[in-house]
Formats: C-alpha cells, sequence, structure tokens
C-alpha cells in the first residue's frame, strides 16, 4: 500500500490549502485525490470538503429525488463527490425503501414537496416483475404476457402522473435480464424467453419515454452488460442488506447519474481540443514525417483511428473540435490534409493553434474565438505534464485523462460525462458548418472601416417565432445552455416551457437568423409576462455565436412595440449578474431603460412604452408572425 | 513507509465518519461516533471491501462492533487469502 502516505499528504495538503484560502487549488488537489482513490471513503472527505469551498468555487445547485426499490445510499456520496469535481452541488433525496408508487402516486408525498429538477425511478427487475426474475419457467406463456403488460402499465401511469405533477426531468432505469437466464441455453432457441420478455418491457418503456416531454431512459440493462453481469452483482449483499450491487461497481452507477445530471443542469463541454503528435497520431509528425506516424486500420495505428472515430461521433452530437498542438504548422497541416489514415480533416476543426507557444495561452485564443467560457473547453492531450500546466493555468478547463495505452484512448473520451446530450436540436447538427461560415464572417468584417458597413453587407434577416413543437427544445437549450448574453440566467426544462407558455399573458419567442453567410438557426429568447399595465421580461438571451450583431436591438424592439399595441404602460426588466454574464450588463441601460432599484440580487429597469420606442437596426430585415417589416 | 492495518482502517472511518484520524481509535464505535448508524455501518463495511479487496460475510458484517474489531478482521482475513 505504497499510495497511503501519499494519500494523508494529500488530505493535510487540501485541509492547510482550504484553510489558507486557496480554493482553486484545493479543489484540484481534491479531483487528485480522487483520480489516485475514488470510492467510499474517499468520496464522504471530498464530500465534507467541498462542503467547506461552497461560495468560493463555481458550483450549479441541482436536486435529485430517487425512488427506488433497493438499498442504493452507499452510492449516494460517491455522485455527490462526481458531481462536486464537475461543478455541480448535488441534494439528494432517497425515497423510502420500495415505496417509489406510493410516493408517486400520492401529490402530498415528499417527492413533490422536495421539488426536484430531476427524478429518478430505480426499480429492479426481481421487484417489478419478480414472477419474470423468479419463476419463469413455471409461467405459461399467457402468463408471460401478462406480466410484460402490467409492468408496462405500470411505467406508463407512473411516468404519466409524475409528468402531470412535476416539472422535473424524469430519469428511469431500463429492467436488467438476469446473468443466468431459468431454462439456461434454451432461452436463447426460443421465440419468446425470459430475456426476451424482460428485453419486451424495456422497448415499451423507450416508446413511453418518447412521447412526454423530459422523460430519459437509464440503459440500466447496457450499464451491467458493460461492467460484467457476474461481476456487478452481489448476491450476499443483497439477501443481508438489500443492496444487489456489489461495493466496487457502485462507483459506476453513481457516474451513470452523474451522465444525466451534467446535461441537465448544463456543465457540459461545447468544444474538444485536442494535441496532435502522440494524441490523433502516433509518433512526432515533425521528426518521423508523414510516412512515418502511425495511424491506420491496423495495430498501432488502429488505436489513434479509434480516437478519431470518437471525436467525429461528438462532432455529430453538436460538440465541436479544435486543435492545439505544438508542431511547426506546415508539417501539421500536411498530415492534417494529406495523410490517408486520417479521419478528421480540417474543415472538422473550427478552430487551430499550431505553434510553439504555451498551451494555456492558445486555449484562452481557442475559447475567444469560439466565443466560449473556458469552461465549455475539453483539453485533450497524451502528455501527463502538459496536462498537469493546463489544469494549474486554467482550472476552469475540463482536462481529460487518457490511460497509458493508446488503445484506451476512445474509450477515455466516449467515457467522459461533459459530451453528453439528452437531446439534439437542427442547431446541434450543422453546428460545425455554423461556425465555419462564422470563420468567412470573421474574415470578412476586417475588410470593412465601421461596424456599420459590416452589418449592411452582412445582409441579415431574423424572424420571431412564437414557440410550437418545432421550436420547444432548442428553446428549453438555449435558457440552459446560454451563460454570457443572458440576462437573468434562469434555466428551463422543456417541461417547464410548455407550462409556462400556458400561463394567461405569458409569451415565449424566439428569434431566428441568416445573413449572406449562411443561417445561424435559432438564437435568441424572449420570455414576457403581462401583468395590468406592465410587461415583464423574464427571459432576455442571445446565443454567443451572434452577440454584437445589433439582432437583440431587434427582439427588444418588437418586444417594445407589441407591448405597446396590447395597451402596457411599460416593459421592466431584471438584470441578475453571474460570473459569466458582463456582456449583457449594460443592455437595459443602451436601450433607454430607467434603473428602478439595484439590490444585492441584481437590477430592475423600466421602459415607458408611452414615451418612448426602440428601432430596429436598419440593417437588420424583421419578419413576424403577421408578415415582414421594414 | 507502511502504515498498519489498525491505521488504515482509522483513515477509511475517518474518511466517511469526517471525523480527524486522531479522533479515531480502536475503541471507537457507534455508541462513540454519532454518525455511524446502519446505513454508514454499510458504507464501513463497504468501504472496507473496496480498500482492501475482500469479501465480508453477513456474520463478519454483524461482528464488526468497533474500529479495532474491523482491524482484526480484515487482518486474519488478508492472512487466510491465498494472494
Amino acid at each position: 500500500m505504497s499510495s497511503e502516505p501519499k494519500g494523508l499528504d494529500l488530505r493535510n495538503e487540501i485541509d492547510r490549502l482550504i484553510s489558507a484560502g486557496s480554493t482553486d487549488l484545493a479543489s484540484l488537489r481534491l479531483a487528485e485525490l480522487w483520480r489516485t482513490e475514488a470510492g467510499a471513503g474517499v468520496a464522504a472527505f471530498l464530500v465534507s470538503r467541498y462542503e467547506k469551498l461552497r461560495g468560493t468555487v463555481p458550483l450549479v445547485s441541482y436536486r435529485v429525488a430517487i425512488l427506488r426499490s433497493f438499498t442504493l445510499e452507499p452510492a449516494i456520496p460517491l455522485v455527490r463527490a462526481e458531481a462536486f469535481l464537475h461543478g455541480v452541488d448535488l441534494t439528494l433525496q432517497v425515497g423510502d425503501f420500495n415505496a417509489y408508487a406510493q410516493e408517486i402516486l400520492d401529490p402530498e408525498s415528499s417527492l413533490y414537496r422536495f421539488k426536484p429538477d430531476a427524478v429518478i425511478v430505480a426499480a429492479r427487475t426481481a421487484d417489478l416483475a419478480s414472477e419474470l426474475w423468479q419463476k419463469y419457467a413455471d409461467l405459461a406463456p399467457e402468463a408471460v404476457s401478462e406480466v410484460v403488460e402490467r409492468v408496462r402499465n405500470s411505467f406508463s401511469q407512473w411516468i404519466r402522473i409524475l409528468r402531470e405533477r412535476s416539472s422535473s426531468a424524469i430519469v428511469i432505469h431500463s429492467l436488467e435480464l438476469p446473468a443466468y437466464p431459468a431454462m439456461g441455453l434454451l432461452d436463447a432457441q426460443q421465440k419468446t424467453g425470459q430475456a426476451a420478455a424482460i428485453q419486451q418491457i424495456n422497448q415499451e418503456l423507450r416508446q413511453i419515454a418518447s412521447e412526454h416531454r423530459d422523460v430519459y431512459i437509464l440503459d440500466y440493462e447496457g450499464l451491467v452488460t458493460r461492467h460484467g453481469r457476474v461481476r456487478w452483482h452481489d448476491e450476499r449483499k443483497w439477501l443481508t442488506a438489500r443492496m444487489p450491487i456489489a461495493a466496487d461497481y457502485l462507483i459506476y452507477l453513481a457516474r451513470e447519474w452523474l451522465r444525466f445530471v451534467i446535461p441537465l443542469s448544463g456543465r457540459t463541454a461545447k468544444v474538444l481540443v485536442t494535441d496532435l503528435d502522440n494524441t490523433m497520431w502516433g509518433g512526432v509528425i515533425g521528426e518521423d514525417g508523414l510516412t512515418g506516424i502511425k495511424l491506420g486500420p491496423e495495430y498501432p495505428g488502429a488505436a489513434y483511428q479509434n480516437l478519431q472515430r470518437a471525436m467525429l461521433d461528438l462532432a455529430r452530437r453538436g460538440i465541436l473540435l479544435a486543435v492545439c498542438s505544438k508542431n511547426n504548422p506546415e508539417d501539421a497541416i500536411e498530415a492534417l490534409e494529406n495523410h490517408p489514415g486520417m479521419l478528421l480533416r480540417p474543415k472538422t476543426f473550427s478552430a487551430v493553434r499550431i505553434n510553439w507557444n504555451d498551451k494555456a495561452q492558445n486555449l484562452r485564443e481557442i475559447a475567444s474565438e469560439l466565443n466560449v467560457g473556458l469552461d465549455a473547453l475539453a483539453f485533450l492531450d497524451d502528455n501527463p505534464v502538459e496536462r498537469e500546466q493546463v489544469r494549474g493555468a486554467l482550472p476552469e478547463i475540463i482536462v481529460i485523462d487518457l490511460p497509458q495505452d493508446p488503445l484506451g484512448y476512445a474509450a477515455a473520451v466516449r467515457d467522459c460525462p461533459v459530451f453528453e446530450r439528452l437531446s439534439l436540436s437542427s442547431e446541434d447538427l450543422q453546428r460545425t458548418s455554423l461556425y465555419a461560415a462564422q470563420r468567412q464572417r470573421s474574415q470578412a468584417e476586417d475588410n470593412f472601416q465601421t461596424k456599420e458597413d459590416f452589418f449592411r453587407y452582412l445582409e441579415q434577416e431574423a424572424e420571431i417565432l412564437p414557440l410550437s413543437a418545432a421550436t420547444i427544445a432548442r428553446v428549453a437549450q438555449l435558457t440552459q445552455k446560454t451563460n454570457q448574453f443572458n440576462l437573468t440566467t434562469l434555466r428551463y426544462t422543456e417541461q417547464q416551457i410548455a407550462e409556462m407558455a400556458k400561463r394567461s399573458g405569458c409569451q415565449i419567442l424566439s428569434i431566428k437568423l441568416s445573413d449572406r453567410f449562411g443561417d445561424h438557426g435559432l438564437v435568441g429568447v424572449a420570455i414576457i409576462q403581462d401583468e395590468s399595465e406592465t410587461c415583464e421580461i423574464d427571459t432576455f438571451l442571445l446565443s454567443c455565436r451572434v452577440i454584437g450583431r445589433s439582432v437583440e436591438t431587434a427582439l427588444l424592439s418588437h418586444l417594445a412595440e407589441t407591448a405597446a399595441s396590447r395597451g402596457r404602460q411599460r416593459l421592466t426588466g431584471r438584470f441578475i449578474p453571474t460570473r459569466k454574464n458582463a456582456p449583457a450588463r449594460d443592455f437595459y441601460a443602451q436601450h433607454g431603460f430607467q434603473l428602478l432599484e439595484e439590490n444585492g440580487d441584481g437590477s430592475i429597469w423600466t421602459f415607458d412604452l408611452q414615451r418612448n420606442t426602440i428601432a430596429i437596426p436598419e440593417w437588420i430585415r424583421l419578419k413576424t408572425g403577421k408578415g415582414e417589416r421594414a | 513507509m507502511t502504515l498498519t492495518i489498525l491505521d488504515q482502517v482509522r483513515k477509511v472511518a475517518s474518511d466517511l465518519f469526517v471525523l480527524p484520524a486522531d479522533r479515531i481509535t480502536a475503541e471507537s464505535s457507534p455508541d462513540t461516533i454519532e454518525a455511524w448508524d446502519s446505513i454508514q455501518h454499510l458504507n464501513f463495511v463497504l468501504a472496507l471491501e473496496e480498500k482492501f479487496g475482500l469479501q465480508l460475510s453477513p456474520e463478519e458484517m454483524e461482528q464488526i462492533r468497533n474500529v479495532g474489531e474491523a482491524a482484526r478482521l480484515v487482518a486474519s482475513k488478508l492472512q487466510n487469502s491465498p494472494r
């Protein structure tokens, strides 16, 4: 146990750093401790120290209620520890043992009083479909169908009721298969069998989930399979403590929950920045040359091609790729363009920094070029020294740890929870080309003397859309992901958006933008609420891609004009400052709003609709539902 | 430098019950540590299993009444294990 003294030293150092107020360093060391010793013991230590760091390191709060049919308390400190390391301060409520159905059905239950952001329903096949699990061999085919039908109906009812009573996201564990089917080999020889019956329930579950908003399936069966069904289970703990999962596998359940919490709480990475030498290919291009580097379908080049395939899959999820490499640019670009084994080509990358500068500096530049915060970057590098330097210099950046063996690189990237998404909008699917158009725009901008000339040349066309089935997913996504130009940073799920839209006097609008270089898609959201003489702006946000193109003025102008036409006297709005939204700070002042009130929570602004109007910039053509306006 | 089994078990308990290691002795038990309830007892057993790579039987789980007994149990299991 040679790691012991190091672990103790780290704990002491962490406590010293916390008392000295070096909070960034303390959280770096906590992450290091977790990487070396993740497990039940360290989890409690880590959680207690992060609780001390609250308020000094950036954390988002998130509440999860877990309904369960088995003992999962030991996984709670694990998931809280993992969440803290990803910047999420998780509050969990675990429902009473095997009381999931009552808690869903009783409108007064502690579940609803807790007001969770997400509900996880973790019930086992052995409990929900005990006949299928325990005595499948005794059942006639009709009896099997009856059980499948009954379980399906239970899921359907629970999901429907949960959805009606709560606006939280809902995550349902799928059902696992038995390690040893009751009929042994025969199970796979039959058209229907024990495994097939359980799989049918899982399929029905997917169907039910797809019929509701914000209902997601946690593929528990897939999770168990990934880690090995036989090792996953601990029959002794099940029979004595009602805990079916082996101690050292609980961490994987905790991590699977976190995969949902991260996209739900908006802590995802938007960009993967990768090194080249010994990451994207084997060897050093500057020394080994185009024919010397290892990259192709056979070993050892296959390890790197597998990683490229994984990165390409991320790009299909809307994650941008970028390069940050210490190299002679000519050598590296030649490999990117011409190496026959490359799956990624220069156009796949939204930003490229190939030079001999410090990587931290390059990463800062990439973030600013792509107009995202540093915490939206994930950094991939085979060199542990570079990784440590980036961690130290830029603690906000997500640094991905790679194993020693390149054959493990692709899995390390695929395992990373910050790349998880729970839905894809059409904007996600085209993001790489959207950014390519953005680069052309920036190049064009340099040719103009004034911003106004550039705006006129852009020929921007905006369209304001009411909320519809086609826009609701993107509207919710923008409220969850937009950090910079966001006046109130209120996060909403699709379900919450749908509920707000039903309120009298509430309007949820979005704005689409296109210009001569292409379509930006849906880039802005405004949520307003009429209250007697006032129209109040609840949410006003703009995607970072289009900040500074004056489209925000067009949207605000529309709000003012339509509020006046509905007979409102004034338009009011709040600004709630966060660590990120400085770009929106002066928005109301710049558009002629008067400061009404300022306190610790932010400021309230008002605009007199009787006396003033807000002009649409002449270089934007604005279309609304009612037709085109100049 | 290696730590004795008792020291390692004390450290597991210190992490789990969030108490400084020097406050945990061989005599520390559910009677002296407020946070040591039945769920934490399970967590303690799981943490020991994970840490030392062994499995404790239900009888052994019940047998652990304080930190010292846990350490003795772990030590005897490690001695008897083939690895």
